[in-house]
């Protein structure tokens, strides 16, 4: 439980320094650091599973952002945007923040989930019922993959758009041969 | 020379093998310890990252060419589709796991959780396949001057045209 | 209380997003906010002293139902982090063109874009 505020008050710390730091290249690899610190909270939170995939997924997007923005001739951007609306945004998150911590009071405390409160929440049929059904004996697998494998279906669209996505912007024969028309 | 250093390229000959290695096996014992699908195919995708960060571009698409990668990529969405679509046929709903209802195997061994694997499997091949696609195309581009316009040109890892 | 310091990540990525002009640290901004989000979502299912939700050989089920953690979060936070890598992927590759076409990251200089 202390841990947890320790680690996530690192996080915070680490994300101000990514967003306020001047040289690009060391606010890339302080959220790289977040990252690897949040990979660690999951696994003090019992999910190895989310923790393995985001140690992982923080490799690649750190190698992904380094090597494709922090190009030698970038010019370093400074200063903020100007003064009004950034007075607005500040006003703005201090309102959400009062809006938060009242809603924050309603839901169930940290440690006594839903699953602990309510007897017939859906997680608890998986839970007891999963290896009987699936045969897996990851729970987490018996779920995107046998109860609600729309979603991975979803998922998988969505990622196949995204991945389309990029390889359409990026292209650059076909912006040649429009050019020579 | 193309890549990295002497020492760089030693060290990912030996340790490329392993890495891909580990993803298979992340992908296949998903469904009984931590891991699965998503973790076993990043996995398998950074080891030809790495091919590509040490040894330039060339050498890792001799292995697998980015319209093997393309292909890869939709026979992974269609093999997944595919297995929910034989639930139909054998179940009677989309998404069954048939095989786990027909002819359950033993708990706790590789063989058991019926069409989990085989959509781990499906999920990993898409997975890895896609995201070695997009970093092949994202890594090696540069914007550089070229009179008074920008434009993108295709680089070795050493950022040498 | 936890779950306000969690409020105050994601309100950290978000002051990055409104305030700051570099189109890189906006990308980082957004980053940001996805840890805070995926990282809340497993926080609700967390139970006090639980256990993983894998099931070893020879645990018993009963004992196990006490102490498991909620396994529904932390499935669909695995496929919420592989969609971030996707639009991470198409962000970053906004972000290039936009370099190649105005040759700087200073969104305020991109006039075009400005409403």
């Amino acid at each position: 439980m202390e841990i947890i505020f320790v680690l996530l008050l690192l996080m915070i710390i680490g994300s101000i320094v990514a967003l306020e730091t001047k040289d690009l290249l060391a606010a890339v690899i302080s959220v790289g650091a977040v990252g690897l610190i949040l990979s660690v909270t999951f696994l003090f939170l019992a999910a190895p599973d989310i923790a393995i995939v985001q140690i992982v997924v923080e490799v690649l997007v750190l190698v992904i952002l380094i090597r494709a923005t922090i190009s030698r001739d970038t010019t370093a951007v400074s200063g903020d945007r100007e003064f009004f609306g950034m007075a607005v945004s500040i006003v703005l998150l201090v309102v959400i923040v009062i809006f938060g911590i009242r809603v924050f009071s309603d839901i169930p405390q940290f440690g006594k989930p839903i699953i602990a409160l309510f007897r017939d929440a859906p997680s608890n049929t998986y839970i007891s019922r999963g290896l009987k059904d699936t045969g897996a004996a990851n729970i987490v697998t018996s779920v995107i993959l046998d109860y609600r494998a729309y979603d991975t279906l979803g998922e998988a669209t969505v990622l196949f758009t995204a991945i389309l996505g990029a390889l359409a912007i990026l292209r650059s024969k076909a912006r040649k041969k429009l050019k020579g028309k | 020379m193309v890549g990295m250093t002497l020492i760089v390229k030693t060290v990912a000959r030996w340790v490329k093998s392993f890495i891909f290695l580990y993803g298979i096996y992340i992908t296949l014992y998903g469904h009984l310890t931590p891991g699965g699908g998503f973790a076993g195919g990043v996995i398998v995708a950074c080891s030809f990252i790495l091919l590509i960060l040490a040894f330039g571009k060339e050498k890792a698409l001799k292995r697998i060419s980015k319209a093997l990668a393309s292909e890869l990529d939709s026979i992974g969405a269609l093999m997944f589709l595919i297995i929910a679509l034989l639930g139909i046929f054998a179940g009677g709903t989309f998404f069954i796991n048939f095989i786990q209802k027909n002819a359950p195997g033993q708990d706790f061994h590789l063989l058991s959780a019926g069409t989990i694997i085989l959509s781990n499997i499906a999920i990993a091949v898409k997975v890895g396949s896609s995201l070695f696609m997009v970093f092949v195309i994202l890594a090696v581009l540069r914007v550089v001057k070229k009179g008074d316009k920008l434009e993108m040109i295709q680089t070795n890892m050493r950022g040498e045209e | 209380m936890i779950y306000i310091l969690c409020l105050i990540f994601f309100m950290v990525g978000l002051y990055g997003v409104l305030v700051k002009k570099n189109i890189i640290k906006i990308v980082l901004g957004l980053i940001i906010m996805e840890y805070a989000v995926n990282l809340f979502l497993i926080m609700l299912g967390y139970r006090e002293g639980g256990v993983a939700p894998i099931i070893s050989e020879g645990d018993s089920i009963t004992e196990f139902i006490k102490h498991s953690v909620d396994p529904l979060p932390q499935a669909l936070v695995l496929t919420s982090i592989v969609i971030g890598l996707g639009v991470i992927a198409l962000m970053v590759a906004i972000c290039i063109r936009l370099y190649e076409k105005y040759g700087t990251f200073d969104i305020t200089e991109m006039r075009r874009l400005k409403g």
